[in-house]
């Protein structure tokens, strides 16, 4: 069982003054082996925080980002899978899934992670799932009048991978999940 | 001590009538025949322990033969000695209320005596050990002294055992003589240690009900007693005792409690005029710090401590004591630690008074506490008002003060600084879209002012604030009344322009240009197409104009394919002119690469899966060839420069658009031309199969998967597919 945290756009401090506080009790360090980063945190300091949860901190650039040296995109194997990062500000539709499963398939993963529309999502595509974990502060967006603060939690269990997604509505934490199963010959290259 | 452990063996044998054969009395008489009078004294303390405990007399009696015959030894030390184990041997002997020894004669008020007189005496001796010997020892002598502190003090705590001893007689009796002896010994090491020893030995009830007379003999005392430590224990004993239970809060109330403290320190600060600043200011610490505990609910009086060390701060010209910044810091950090809710803070009228009164250096720190415990605690800011007595308060974090050194900052702490700034303008939200106008106007009024350095941090918090404020107008509509037309959508967009516009000057182009195309979204969310067409005007001549570096470019141009992909406010015409500037710039980028992505990107210009949406396929296709073209250039370069292939993967990707739009139903693609896409790749990587690029094939491998999939799909999307043969 590995822990892999799915977070991004939290666009602290131009939209969002920190993660929402109950966000913050549930993320304690040592219980996560790995975090993803779609980008846009944009400061040093959320940087910071993210590797006293964790030190294996993967990010990828988001166009607000303060640090213009994070990768545009990167990959990386945890147990049976390839997992994929990019903000997705370079895909052009924004949020278009077909498109996004272009990058995909590009990259070579079973999983592309990747944000800039601050919408949870879980799409499973012929070619893998792509998901997005939302904004974890509910930062403004264009895309929507209703964002909800959003993270998520994959456990990878050899070719299985469960996504927890945290969503904050109205004060609440909700949790809700979803089983992807990959099959052997699906990565034979 | 060891001697007294033997008066102590002494004394076991003097009690054993039979052992010796003499009778008490006798004994007693006996014993004042001895040759010296220090050992005689001892001993006739040790009999009239035993006197007492065989009560043949009255135990008053004996021990005011003993406290007094005691005047005998003047000797300082030795009669401090003395005294003191006659003290000890005492203490269970006094006619206290319920002790074996209270009889019909002997009272209370006869063992309070006693101590009293005792007390008095060893203190006397006490003092005079300041003026013996030669002057120059003065450090030794106090040494001495303050090692036999607790002899004298003992006293006073055997008075607060006595049982007997009710407030009453605290009051009428043992408090008055107390503060008789400590006045008129008139010596500064006394007054303080004695002063401190009742606050520390009586119980707080009886302190409070005597306050007036503890407070008063404070004037009286020596000018070199530290009376500011002596009220702050005093103050502190009595917060904690406060806040030990809700029960006693009344009783504070009734005896006045704090303005009586509140006087008893103006006094000792107007008399002690050349009291250092820190003093006072902690002095009005723990005022402070007693009113927030025992009457937390008024405000008043907080903000009366803070005028009263406003006005000692405008008596010194400039403060520089480290530790009074500290004090002062404290005393600011208070109300905000005890409150949790910055409001609260804001309405007191002599809080911005004392921060004024700090260095630069401290004022901006006070104004980083004061940002971190509105972000600590969530608060919210929500009347204008509010929020401009808030930002008065952390003008030093907000622009440039006469006399602040900027260069001298540490980068690090600056934009920490301004960060915070950033993130406390999200705490400022009311739902009432005219007060939320009126607070952007006046974080904006203060925020402009900043300078170049600051603008960055700033300048996005506003406008993502400004914008929000857009979409709650939006959510009005319709329940606006004529008079409201100040918030109109334009009014609004103006506001965000001149806000963004400000950027120039730091320069900041590619900030604002994201911030443009932020706005030219929220226009067409508002229907005002002149008005998106003016933020992508913008947007562009900043590219034009001001975004040399090509990795900039390349982020730039995309977003602007990005945000213009989403519009639906536009008409044919403006939306062809951003578009053919668009795709213009894309194939002006300078990598070949870029180039390519850009301009197939530029392909969903011209196609938008909604209702309404554009679908011109004849364009889509164009795009996709240039980049074809541009991408065959590309090849061919690298083939010249480099001798091998050039980015075989980007063939690939328009092979992914040329199946996207297929699967979209664009009738100018074919499936023919898809299959000639692949013949193409496949002859391009063959033809480098000295260098064979793992990554492209892989891709390739995915895509014709992709497609094999689509095939076996069946209905409508495997008939499509169908044709393409792989």
């Amino acid at each position: 069982m590995v822990l892999v945290l799915a977070i991004g756009d939290l666009h602290i401090p131009h939209r969002a003054p920190d993660l929402p506080p109950k966000f913050k009790s549930m993320l304690v360090p040592g219980k996560i082996q790995h975090i993803i980063c779609t980008g846009n945190l944009c400061i040093k300091e959320v940087h910071d925080y993210f590797k006293t949860l964790c030190p294996d901190l993967h990010i990828t650039r988001g166009e607000y980002d303060e640090d213009s040296h994070y990768p545009e995109n990167k990959t990386l194997t945890i147990g049976q899978f390839k997992l994929g990062i990019c903000h997705g500000h370079q895909v052009i539709p924004w949020g278009d899934l077909d498109s996004l499963a272009m990058v995909q398939r590009q990259l070579d993963v079973d999983i592309l992670v990747t944000g800039h529309t601050h919408q949870f999502k879980a799409y499973k595509h012929e070619g893998g799932v792509v998901i997005n974990p939302g904004s974890a502060t509910g930062a403004f967006s264009s895309f929507t009048y209703d964002v909800n603060p959003s993270f998520v939690l994959m456990d990878i269990d050899g070719l299985r991978v469960v996504v927890y997604v945290y969503e904050l509505i109205d004060g609440e934490v909700k949790v809700d999940k979803i089983d992807f199963k990959k099959t052997a010959t699906a990565s034979a290259h | 001590m060891r001697a007294f452990d033997e008066l102590k063996r002494l004394e076991l044998f003097f009690k054993d009538d039979s052992k010796h054969g003499v009778s008490v009395v006798d004994l007693y008489e006996l014993v004042q025949h001895a040759g010296n009078i220090l050992p005689r004294l001892y001993l006739l303390c040790t009999v009239g322990s035993i006197y007492i405990k065989s009560k043949e007399a009255p135990a008053k009696e004996v021990l005011k033969d003993l406290v007094e015959m005691c005047r005998g030894v003047q000797h300082p030390i030795r009669g401090l000695f003395l005294r003191s184990y006659l003290a000890q041997i005492s203490r269970d002997k006094l006619p206290d209320i319920g002790s074996e020894y209270e009889g019909d004669a002997d009272t209370v008020m006869d063992a309070v005596d006693f101590v009293l007189q005792n007390f008095t005496e060893m203190n006397k001796l006490w003092v005079r050990m300041q003026h013996q010997g030669p002057g120059g020892v003065r450090e030794k002598r106090e040494k001495e002294r303050s090692e036999l502190q607790d002899l004298v003090g003992k006293n006073l705590h055997v008075l607060s055992q006595i049982e007997g001893v009710d407030l009453e007689m605290y009051k009428e009796t043992v408090l008055p003589r107390v503060l008789e002896q400590v006045v008129n010994c008139k010596d500064d090491l006394a007054q303080y240690y004695l002063m401190d020893c009742i606050i520390q030995v009586f119980p707080d009830e009886y302190h409070l009900q005597t306050l007036e007379t503890l407070l008063g003999a404070c004037p009286q005392l020596q000018p070199t007693v530290d009376v500011k430590t002596v009220l702050s224990r005093l103050m502190d004993r009595l917060s904690n005792y406060a806040a030990s239970s809700a029960d006693v809060l009344p009783e504070f109330l009734q005896v006045e409690a704090f303005s009586k403290l509140s006087n008893a320190i103006g006094k000792v600060i107007e008399a002690q005029l050349d009291m250092p600043a820190v003093g006072a200011i902690t002095l009005y610490v723990s005022l402070l710090t007693f009113t927030l505990r025992v009457h937390p609910d008024r405000l008043d009086h907080v903000d009366q401590v803070l005028g009263a060390c406003v006005k000692k701060l405008s008596n010194i010209p400039k403060l520089e004591d480290s530790r009074a910044m500290k004090q002062v810091v404290a005393l600011l950090s208070a109300p905000l630690e005890k409150y949790n809710d910055i409001v609260t803070a804001l309405t007191l009228s002599n809080y911005p008074r004392v921060m004024d009164h700090l260095d630069i250096g401290t004022n901006k720190l006070m104004a980083m506490v004061i940002i971190q415990s509105i972000m600590k605690n969530n608060s919210c800011i929500s009347t204008a008002d509010k929020v401009e007595v808030l930002f008065e308060l952390i003008k030093g974090l907000i622009k440039d003060i006469d006399g602040a050194d900027v260069d001298e900052l540490d980068e690090e702490d600056f934009k920490e600084e301004q960060n915070s700034v950033a993130r406390l303008i999200h705490m400022l939200y009311n739902d009432e879209p005219e007060e939320m106008l009126k607070i952007i106007c006046i974080v904006r009024k203060h925020t402009m002012v900043g300078g170049p350095k600051r603008l960055p941090f700033t300048v996005s918090s506003l406008v993502f604030s400004a914008l929000r404020l857009l979409r709650q107008l939006q959510g009005q509509e319709g329940d606006i009344v004529g008079e409201e037309a100040s918030m109109t959508p334009n009014k609004n967009f103006q506001l965000l322009t001149q806000i963004i516009e400000s950027l120039s000057a730091v320069p900041s182009p590619e900030l604002a240009l994201r911030l443009y195309l932020q706005c030219a979204e929220a226009a067409n969310g508002c229907d005002i197409e002149h008005v998106a067409y003016e933020f992508f005007t913008q947007a562009f001549v900043l590219y034009e104009e001001e975004i040399a570096d090509s990795k900039a470019q390349v982020t730039a141009i995309h977003l602007i394919i990005g945000t213009l992909q989403r519009m639906n406010v536009f008409g044919v015409e403006n939306r062809d002119t951003l578009t053919h500037k668009a795709t213009g710039y894309s194939a002006r980028l300078l990598k070949k690469a870029d180039q390519c992505r850009a301009v197939y990107a530029c392909s969903h210009l011209f196609w938008v899966d909604d209702q309404d949406g554009i679908k011109d396929g004849e364009r889509v296709l164009l795009c996709l060839k240039r980049a074809l073209r541009i991408a065959n250039a590309a090849q061919q370069m690298a083939n010249v420069a480099r001798g091998s292939g050039g980015p075989v993967s980007l063939f690939v990707e328009i092979l992914n658009k040329y199946i996207y739009f297929f699967e979209k139903g664009n009738k100018q693609i074919t499936s023919s031309a898809i299959q000639g896409l692949i013949e193409l790749i496949n002859t391009e990587m063959q033809s480098d199969s000295t260098n064979p690029d793992s990554v492209a094939d892989a891709f390739l491998a995915s895509t014709l998967r992709y497609i094999q999939f689509q095939k076996q799909k069946g209905g409508v999307m495997g008939e499509k597919f169908e044709s393409i043969k792989l």
